[in-house]
């Protein structure tokens, strides 16, 4: 894994550059770029299938890069998977403190590390003792945010993790998340295919689309995370989802009503040839609303192939 | 250290939860007494005359040798086939070639009748102890080969995912990750090839060994001595629901808690 080396001047943060991918013949990822720096959570965000999971296990390094760079300046990351992936032999404590055990921690030190975090994400000491088929589907995924959070992780990879989970429990591990998030200035890296998610927790977006992956673009929220409120992530999920380039890329048809529709024909299904209102146009009137789309250099290229 | 004690405290729940087993075992002796006093003591000696022969048997010292020579060759078959069928089956659990090769083969020898082997061995080594351990080999191997092929089969991508992002050492890979699944196949194979062990041991004694329990069954049936036949048949059944019950059973309870369902 080309994750940590502390001894390092690289600066904090996760850089990916020219990312291409390909199982077998299938092109998966195509001109990958992104920077995440410490302390900012970003949200990959796509349709299914658009390479968001190899992406993320790029990025963790549980996969060989082909073509392209990835270079991690964090000390430690750690992944949380979409399900809990718990060893079922090992209690919920022991399951917590995995990854410190891999990190040769003695034996007392990992469990109090362990209980602590674990007290902290709600579990109850006695459900710590419990064996993973003993708990919730709720409690096995605190556990295994738990198990992610108490290597103190620089770097934070989420895949979906929250995707099986009712809305109270959901706004509940997203408050501890943030909650950890803010005070460590850890940077997280999350893939979801729930907007609303994305504009809730993530100070960026990056919008994938498929075939093969590529990102499109890049919406910044200029709100920090703990002073939105359900009123500003309701009106901004719908922003996002009138947004031409969200709509293309998630294979949805142009919006009929308004202004932005005036000029584009009924296309129906053939989302990748519709003609979409270019970046300027949407940059422009997303500012008022705090979202951004910001024509990064290193999207150039796929920027301009989305905005005609 | 810590398996023996928890052993030793889970033993009078364990034991008081077994009254259910004892309340139908002895509705099983009713049964017998009944069937002794329809057809009479030849045909079937009623359940005190066999346990008093079996006593007799006991005090007299003749029955300690019979059951010591059954015993070991029952355990020296099982342990090879316990070796042989572990290290085997994981290791053709590893090759997706070699465990599609070797399932036919495993079916072959499960479909063989124990009693043909024991023809076969007895060609081959004759009335010594080798012919019972062979066939006890034999009969026990492919139970065991089986439990570890199906334990390396299905071990769980998504886990090793989870132990490589976790960066677990190549050690913890074996021990937290790899051994707890394999054995949770193994050891319900281990007692499985235990009573099939025993079973076919008296079996092979019967008809190839001057000694040991089969050898005493033979030579109480030629005498159609019945309650000594029922008291032999008694000893080995209870030799092996001691051991079953008391030492495996418990022991499995103990290493597979994580599987137990429910709260």
């Amino acid at each position: 894994m080309s994750v940590s080396c502390p001894t390092d001047t690289r600066p904090r943060e996760l850089r990916v550059d020219g990312l291409n991918h390909a199982f077998g013949r299938d092109e998966v990822l195509a001109g990958i770029g992104f920077r995440l720096p410490a302390g900012e959570v970003a949200a990959l965000v796509g349709p299914s299938g658009c390479g968001k999971t190899t992406l993320l296990h790029l990025a963790a390094g549980l996969l060989t890069v082909q073509e392209g760079q990835v270079s991690n300046g964090f000390d430690t990351t750690a992944f949380m998977f979409q399900q809990p992936r718990l060893l079922p032999w090992q209690t919920a404590l022991d399951n917590i403190a995995l990854g410190l055990k891999a990190a040769g921690l003695a034996r007392a030190e990992r469990h109090r590390r362990a209980r602590g975090i674990g007290l902290r994400l709600g579990l109850a000491p006695r459900d710590l003792d419990k064996f993973p088929h003993q708990l919730s589907g709720g409690m096995q995924s605190r556990v295994a945010l738990a198990r992610a959070l108490v290597l103190a992780p620089d770097l934070l990879l989420l895949d979906e993790p929250f995707s099986a989970l009712d809305v109270g429990l959901k706004e509940e591990l997203y408050r501890l998340l943030l909650d950890h998030q803010a005070a460590r200035a850890m940077g997280v890296l999350m893939i979801t295919h729930d907007l609303m998610e994305a504009v809730r927790l993530s100070d960026a977006i990056l919008l994938m689309a498929p075939a093969p992956g590529r990102i499109v673009c890049r919406f910044e929220l200029d709100v920090p995370a703990a002073q939105r409120d359900d009123a500003w992530v309701y009106r901004h999920t719908a922003e996002l989802l009138q947004n031409a380039v969200v709509r293309d890329a998630f294979g949805m048809p142009p919006l009929m009503t308004g202004a932005v529709a005036a000029g584009a024909p009924a296309a129906g299904e053939q989302a990748a040839e519709t003609p979409v209102t270019g970046m300027p146009a949407g940059g422009s009137h997303a500012s008022a609303l705090r979202l951004v789309a910001t024509p990064d250099p290193a999207l150039a290229r796929s920027v301009s192939r989305c905005g005609g | 250290m810590r398996l023996l004690r928890a052993w030793a405290a889970g033993l009078p729940a364990y034991l008081w939860s077994g009254w259910g087993a004892i309340a139908s075992l002895l509705l099983l002796f009713a049964a017998w007494e009944a069937v002794s006093l329809i057809y009479g003591p030849l045909v079937m000696p009623d359940p005190r005359s066999a346990f008093g022969t079996l006593l007799g048997l006991i005090e007299s010292g003749a029955a300690w040798p019979e059951l010591a020579a059954t015993a070991r060759r029952a355990m020296s078959g099982y342990a090879l086939s316990l070796v042989a069928g572990s290290f085997l089956g994981l290791l053709a659990g590893l090759s997706m070639t070699a465990s599609m090769m070797s399932r036919p083969l495993v079916t072959v020898l499960m479909g063989t009748p124990p009693i043909a082997w024991l023809v076969l061995a007895m060609l081959w080594f004759g009335a010594s102890d080798g012919t019972p351990v062979f066939t006890v080999f034999v009969a026990a191997f492919p139970v065991i080969f089986i439990g570890a092929l199906q334990g390396t089969r299905t071990l769980d991508n998504q886990l090793r995912g989870m132990a490589e992002a976790f960066r677990l050492p190549r050690r913890m890979m074996f021990t937290d990750v790899y051994l707890p699944h394999v054995v949770s196949y193994l050891f319900p194979a281990w007692i499985a090839a235990l009573g099939t062990s025993w079973k076919v041991v008296v079996m092979a004694e019967l008809l190839a060994t001057q000694d040991g329990v089969g050898a005493a069954l033979a030579a109480s049936r030629s005498h159609l001595d019945t309650a000594a036949t029922m008291a032999w048949i008694a000893a080995v059944v209870g030799l092996l629901l001691a051991v079953e019950y008391l030492v495996l059973e418990p022991i499995k309870r103990e290493v597979e808690r994580w599987r137990e369902q429910g709260r």
